[in-house]
């Protein structure tokens, strides 16, 4: 069975004279690398230039505060439980007197990490997340010296106070 | 007290040569990076000034302060004598070279040629001959087993190659009568080029002179797959960039060695209609030839990145069994074409 139609059969054919010379598959190639010489290249110039990330595309989590700034998270632990990955971890607590403008509902999530070296970007917890808390933004997780440092805690993953925007058309976070 | 103005002149000259010949070389090797890039479908170095005209530069000044490193099991002396001869006999060739006709200064008539010594071919030929011991003592003073091996295989190369180019030339004498390169870029200036009367000894010239300069395909002596670097395999810092160096002012010579003995050198046809004074003309003959020059480097590259290496029998193969025959054939086909045209 043939998988695709590029496939050629190879004869051990003696070579015929001009095939011997090796000069026209010489210049055959050489009028290759002058094509591509002059084709347009693909690079990207990095830092200046950036490539658009896809309107779908995965990057690092964020967890959401409404249009006061509270705290969306009830610490329900449905993400925890969709995540195949294993790769969050909640720690529940009460919302005390006095704390109404920080948490949304009576209860809240007073550890919320995420391991990056465990994530795989899935997006479950996303589709799992009942309070639209937590979405998934096109941040890249940099590279980090230390495997704990890649444990993002509440201080990574909160949205800055005072930021809005559509939680899928929301931008890297700038200062 | 007379003036020494013939002295003056020529050191003059001499460093001018030696400088523009250096500073080509040092750009060779951002146009080989550039242009390989470009054939590859990439941009090529463009961070060190503006399109990374500096990294030439960058290049050098990181060989120079990287760490020295003589191995101590090899030959010292010889093993700083290698790069030495390398760089060295790179450099001594372009004296011969005329660079254009003459220009008037102050009432003199200055020679655009270092020196015209009337056995100028033979010079250059020579002077190539002891490039090789510049490969052959670096890779036997590293004392390693690919270093010598890599020396081998250049040595054994250079010297195959070596014969069929002498033969591609000595028809080339035969028609122009002298070996002046003077004369012979002069001689072309007034008729014809040479490439007209000698096509298939330009072919062999040519495939000899990628062998000569162990330019891909003919690059075995530092073939990464078999013999890691091959004969610079010990070789660190700027003795490393030495031999890497020479292989770039070599391709600049030799490019001015064909486009002087086929391309008619500094002559510019149909210049003489024009009715230029003789400075312009000879500025911009050596415009020209150094436009020449360049086309021919830009060649060299453009085969490295087309043509893949020989195998090392395929190499001989084509040395004594097919170029060889062809330039003997050379040879006597021209004789008889001298015989009866005269």
């Amino acid at each position: 069975m043939q998988l695709t139609n590029r496939s050629k059969v190879v004869v051990q054919k003696e070579m015929s004279f001009m095939e011997k010379l090796y000069i026209p598959a010489i210049l055959g190639g050489m009028k290759i690398t002058m094509s591509h010489f002059f084709k347009k290249k693909a690079t990207i110039q990095y830092p200046e230039q950036k490539r658009e990330f896809s309107f779908v595309y995965r990057g690092k989590h964020i967890l959401k505060r409404d249009e006061k700034g509270r705290e969306n998270c009830t610490a329900c632990g449905l993400c925890a439980v969709s995540c195949p990955a294993e790769a969050i971890t909640i720690v529940a607590d009460e919302r005390q007197k006095g704390e109404e403008h920080l948490y949304r509902e009576e209860k809240y999530a007073k550890v919320y990490e995420i391991n990056m070296l465990r994530c795989i970007f899935c997006g479950l917890c996303e589709e799992a997340c009942p309070k639209d808390a937590i979405y998934l933004t096109e941040e890249l997780v940099p590279a980090q010296y230390n495997r704990n440092d890649f444990i993002y805690g509440k201080d990574k993953l909160v949205q800055p106070l005072g930021t809005s925007a559509h939680p899928k058309t929301y931008k890297p976070y700038k200062k | 007290m007379e003036i020494p103005y013939e002295l003056i002149e020529k050191t003059i000259l001499v460093v001018i040569v030696f400088t523009v010949s250096l500073l080509t070389a040092m750009y060779s090797t951002y146009g080989e990076r550039k242009i390989s890039a470009f054939f590859q479908d990439r941009i090529g170095p463009n961070r060190a000034g503006p399109f990374g005209l500096l990294q030439p530069l960058a290049d050098g000044a990181k060989l120079i302060f990287k760490e020295e490193i003589i191995p101590i099991s090899s030959n010292k002396f010889l093993f700083i004598l290698g790069p030495s001869i390398s760089m060295m006999t790179a450099c001594l060739t372009s004296a011969v070279i005329p660079w254009g006709t003459y220009l008037e200064i102050g009432g003199r008539a200055v020679e655009m040629q270092v020196t015209d010594i009337n056995i100028g071919i033979l010079y250059v030929f020579a002077i190539v001959s002891i490039g090789v011991y510049g490969v052959m003592i670096g890779g036997w003073a590293s004392n390693n087993k690919y270093s010598l091996m890599g020396a081998l295989r250049a040595s054994s190369q250079m010297i195959s190659y070596e014969i069929a180019m002498g033969m591609s030339i000595v028809a080339l004498i035969m028609t122009t009568g002298t070996m002046s390169l003077k004369e012979i870029v002069a001689q072309q200036a007034e008729g014809h080029w040479n490439i007209i009367y000698q096509p298939l000894g330009f072919f062999i010239f040519l495939i000899c002179a990628f062998a000569e300069l162990n330019r891909t395909p003919f690059d075995l002596p530092e073939c990464e797959a078999e013999l890691v670097g091959g004969y610079h395999t010990e070789y660190s810092s700027m003795k490393l960039g030495l031999y890497l160096f020479a292989e770039y002012v070599n391709m600049f010579v030799s490019s001015a060695v064909m486009s002087a003995l086929y391309f008619g050198g500094y002559d510019i046809p149909f210049i003489e209609y024009l009715g230029l004074s003789s400075n312009v003309v000879a500025v911009l003959g050596f415009l020209f030839f150094f436009a020449k020059i360049v086309l021919f480097i830009f060649f060299f590259m453009w085969i490295r990145w087309t043509v893949p290496r020989f195998r090392y029998d395929q190499l001989m193969h084509l040395g004594w069994r097919i170029l060889i025959p062809m330039a003997i054939i050379n040879v006597i086909l021209t004789g008889v074409f001298i015989l009866f045209t005269k």
